[in-house]
């Protein structure tokens, strides 16, 4: 070993090193994270998208401690009163102020539509990573289902499989997230066999790593950044979905004050009492909208 | 002044070009003047990151869009490049120079025929259309040497070779008759024959059309053979410039020296002597500015070379920045004695520590068989190195694949370990057997999980052993040590590491289990020259350590020639010849291995005569009858040939050869005298 080039390198540098300094190395560059991390600050979509999701995820933990009047106790005397400075949205057929409830309504959607979207992130990034790495005969028929799957309406197969089940929070997380896992699992397969044409993977074979070792600790942390990108993309599909749900009646049941059901109760008002629908309405679309900021910003970061 | 650019085609005054990476500058070239005459060569060398291509793109004014030229003056054909319009620059890229790139797979637009993409140069270069367009590039191709160009018109990119699309892009670059040709590292991507086919023809083609040439390469023998004139880049300064002959003779910049040593000498070998090596890292661009940028890495360096930044210094036809260039011959070696090598062979061992036999392997593609390795049989003695040489496609990867059982070979292949039968897949050896046989692959990058640290990446080799805690943090040290690695690059991944160390890691991964053999798959051709030599050394220094055995695959003769006991000479998945180095390498040879060995451009310049190969590549899925070779032999003697597959007739000494043509009658090399002193 005495006679290694590195010795033998060593050996000279500090020969001349008192002369001028040399130094050893140079210094390493910054890690992953910690470019990623200031691309995040920089990045104004992802930061504007995080804004909108902060506000209304306050909004949905803090609820009526925020709101100014009850969400849900009724006025009899001030039905359907136009936005003014006691009702700043508005009251609906019942009086009920329309920004409480605006406030209050965010509460289920925001956990019923991420609970879905991590079951489906969760599903699907196991099942890609599977057919992802046996392929052959497994990945045949799966991927056929997949397809199956994917030329069936969505909403079509949640209304039915909720009909059967019968509707409740946890049956529209359970549905929503099957819904979307062969999705996701179609997305991390084609990452997957990506990563297991690298060498790398060769390697792990060649100390004797098994299967599960290898897709799951080799592999899943390469894949990651693709399927945190596609739950996110999902995570606003889920929103749109849960509201469409609430809004034909098999979401989100009253008495929540779920933006889908106000606007489900009221949308037959739309021409006379345009204040009852539209807030509700808006803040479905923001957060959406903030969501896909969110992704945009997220896939720049990461660089999917 | 001007009168002398006006006369050059190509001329840089004090050019800078710098990138703007965040809020930072980076100065990736800088002050570098140089000038091109008409019809001179002149080549551009240095390592990666040099900026040698910068300078190329610098040279049409096509810079990415954070790029910008930040200093000095371009003439390019006579003219102020920036001071030229969008539409005058456009003029003058179609009409004035033309650029060959690397990978002449991604020059080519893979969705339309040859014939569209030749026309269109001369649609929009001459503004001619339909069959005199059509009759213009057929006759580009002849002039490119193609055989059949009305052939090729009609084909698309990905009916043809390598060579063959490089060929296409020459004709095209060329067509215009530009007063400038750049080729950027043209035959980088191409196997040896091909390759030496593309510089004959392009050294032909610039007695014939008399274009100036900027020749950029990372390769110090083709720039050598090609060039005129050469330019040595280094951090973005031209360190120095000059005759070829007089630069290579005599290189006054320690650098350059260094670089020139670091290459392996034809005929060299591990029993005589290390590599040479150049300390120490190349520093990033732009971030030295008052000293010389090779202060760190220069054995010769003073205190002067710490404070000022040297100028260019004017010795007899030649420039070198450098404030001593007349110790540069003095610049102390690096590298030290030979280690003592295990004693290889047969002698010391009953059994080979590995043997394959009758090993084939043949893949269905669409339905049609197709034989990557076909009835190969080798054996490995311990503390041997058995080199396996051989064009891309002829089988060196698949065979390793096979040994390593990360692809199950055909019926009637056997692989034996020490004398015991190997299972086919890997899966089913037990972990004895999988840490005896452990591989180097060729691209560190892929090779390396960039999820995981140096630490993890090493550390989880060491479970094959068995070894957990505190014992196996003293042994990961110890094993990191041994490849030169610092404890501060455990905690770092790979992407913070350069190619030579994450190569490292992947050797010091190979080498945890301790292995009986390793098998290096091309483990320098993604590296550069100074890094390769010091990669080389650490693999013999290992083999000498721990007498383990190698099975070294790589396109370049000279490495393998300097490691290897014995070579094995692939073509199309057959083993052509193998036997002794010494004995493969002096003759009688294969014509194949003639052939191999006479691609080489560092023995060209030793004046021996030069054999081409004609003809294609044949495909595996549709193999010629008879010797495989036929098709391109240039020593083929007959029907026998076409119809009957030779055996592999013994040569004596253990040498042996799959040709008709009697051993004693077949060709034969002056041997490599013995390496001299480089200049």
């Amino acid at each position: 070993m005495s006679a290694g080039a590195g010795a033998g390198a060593n050996a000279n540098a500090s020969g001349a090193a008192d002369v001028i300094g040399r130094p050893a190395e140079p210094p390493p560059p910054s890690s992953l994270a910690r470019e990623r991390w200031h691309a995040a600050c920089r990045s104004p979509t992802l930061i504007a998208g995080l804004l909108i999701l902060t506000f209304w995820t306050v909004c949905a933990l803090l609820g009526a401690g925020i709101a100014p009047r009850d969400p849900y106790a009724d006025d009899l005397l001030a039905t359907l009163a136009p936005p003014s400075a006691a009702h700043w949205f508005g009251t609906d057929q019942l009086g009920r102020d329309i920004f409480s409830r605006v406030i209050v309504g965010a509460r289920d959607i925001l956990i019923v539509a991420p609970l879905a979207t991590l079951l489906g992130t969760a599903l699907g990034t196991a099942l890609g990573l599977c057919i992802g790495y046996f392929r052959g005969a497994l990945d045949d028929i799966v991927s056929r289902i997949i397809e199956a799957l994917q030329a069936l309406p969505l909403v079509i197969v949640a209304l039915m499989a909720l009909a059967a089940v019968g509707t409740s929070n946890s049956t529209v997380v359970l549905v929503i997230g099957f819904v979307f896992t062969p999705l996701i699992a179609r997305t991390v397969r084609s990452a997957v066999l990506n990563e297991t044409d690298l060498d790398y993977v060769a390697a792990a074979r060649l100390r004797g790593d098994g299967a599960l070792a290898i897709m799951f600790i080799e592999i899943l942390p390469n894949v990651l950044p693709i399927a945190i990108v596609e739950m996110t993309v999902r995570l606003g599909y889920a929103i749109f979905f849960v509201a469409s749900l609430s809004f034909i009646g098999f979401g989100i049941q009253p008495p929540s004050a779920d933006w889908g059901i106000a606007i489900a109760e009221n949308y037959s008002l739309i021409g006379s009492y345009w204040w009852t629908v539209l807030f509700d309405a808006a803040a479905t679309a923001s957060l959406v909208i903030g969501v896909n900021l969110v992704t945009d910003g997220l896939a720049g970061v990461l660089d999917t | 002044m001007t009168d002398g650019a006006t006369a050059d085609a190509l001329r840089f005054e004090e050019v800078s070009v710098t990138f703007r990476s965040g809020r930072r500058e980076l100065r990736v070239l800088s002050g570098v003047s140089l000038a091109i005459r008409r019809g001179e060569s002149y080549g551009l060398v240095g390592e990666s990151g040099c900026g040698k291509s910068t300078a190329a793109f610098a040279a049409i004014r096509y810079l990415a869009r954070n790029g910008r030229v930040s200093g000095g003056r371009i003439w390019v054909d006579g003219r102020d490049l920036m001071a030229l319009s969008q539409a005058e620059l456009r003029r003058l890229r179609t009409q004035s120079v033309s650029m060959v790139y690397q990978d002449p797979g991604r020059a080519l637009n893979p969705s339309l025929r040859i014939e569209r993409q030749m026309m269109e140069v001369f649609e929009v270069a001459e503004g001619v259309s339909g069959d005199q367009a059509r009759s213009r590039s057929r006759e580009m191709l002849a002039r490119v040497q193609i055989a059949s160009p009305d052939r090729v018109l009609r084909n698309y990119p990905h009916e043809l070779s390598g060579g063959m699309q490089q060929r296409v892009i020459i004709a095209m670059a060329l067509s215009t008759n530009p007063a400038l040709l750049i080729l950027d590292e043209p035959t980088t991507g191409l196997d040896a024959t091909v390759e030496a086919e593309v510089l004959d023809l392009v050294a032909r083609l610039r007695a014939e059309f008399n274009n100036s040439i900027l020749f950029i390469s990372h390769s110090l023998p083709v720039i050598a053979r090609m060039c005129d004139r050469v330019g040595v880049l280094y951090a973005g300064e031209l360190i120095e410039e000059g005759p070829a002959s007089r630069v290579f003779r005599d290189p006054r910049h320690p650098y350059t020296v260094g670089l020139m040593r670091c290459v392996p000498k034809y005929g060299l070998r591990k029993s005589q002597s290390r590599l040479e090596t150049i300390p120490g890292f190349l520093p990033s661009p732009g971030s030295i500015t008052d000293r010389c940028v090779f202060v760190t890495r220069c054995a010769n360096a003073t205190e002067r070379c710490a404070r000022e930044a040297p100028p260019p210094i004017a010795l007899e036809g030649h420039l070198a920045r450098c404030f001593y260039p007349d110790r540069a011959s003095e610049l102390p070696r690096q590298s030290s004695l030979a280690p003592p090598l295990p004693t290889v062979g047969r002698a010391g061992a009953a059994l080979p520590l590995l043997r394959a036999q009758h090993l084939s392997k043949t893949y269905q593609i669409f339905g049609r068989p197709f034989q990557a390795v076909h009835d190969v049989t080798i054996e490995l003695w311990p503390g041997e190195t058995l080199g396996l040489v051989g064009e891309s496609g002829s089988g060196k990867s698949s065979l390793a694949k096979l040994l390593l059982g990360l692809s199950v070979p055909d019926e009637g292949s056997a692989i034996e370990l020490s004398g015991d039968a190997l299972p086919a897949r890997a899966q089913d050896r037990t972990r004895s057997q999988l840490k005896a046989l452990q591989i180097i692959f060729q691209n560190p990058g892929a090779a390396l999980n960039r999820s995981q640290t140096v630490r993890a990446l090493i550390g989880r080799s060491l479970r094959l052993v068995g070894l957990s805690g505190a014992a196996r943090e003293v042994r990961l040290r110890e094993i990191a040590a041994a490849v030169r690695l610092t404890p501060r690059h455990l905690d770092e991944k790979p992407r913070q590491l350069s190619g030579g160390l994450k190569q490292r890691v992947a050797i010091a991964r190979a080498f945890a289990g301790g292995p009986w053999v390793v098998v290096c798959d091309e483990p320098t051709s993604a590296l550069d020259v100074s890094v390769q030599s010091a990669i080389l050394n650490l693999l013999v220094d290992l083999q000498a350590e721990r007498q383990v055995s190698y099975l070294f695959i790589s396109h370049d003769l000279n490495v393998v020639h300097y490691l290897s006991d014995r070579i094995a000479v692939l073509y199309l998945g057959r083993l052509m010849e193998i036997g002794p180095s010494q004995r493969v390498f002096a003759g009688p040879h294969h014509p194949y291995t003639e052939a191999l060995l006479s691609a080489n451009p560092s023995r060209e310049k030793q004046g021996a005569e030069r054999i081409r190969l004609e003809g294609e590549l044949p495909s595996a899925s549709n193999l010629p009858a008879g010797c495989v070779f036929h098709t391109r032999c240039p020593r083929k003697i007959g029907v026998i040939c076409e119809r009957e597959e030779p055996p592999l007739a013994q040569a004596g000494g253990g040498h042996a050869i799959r040709c008709h043509i009697p051993a004693a009658e077949l060709g034969r090399v002056r041997a490599p005298a013995r390496p001299g002193e480089p200049a």
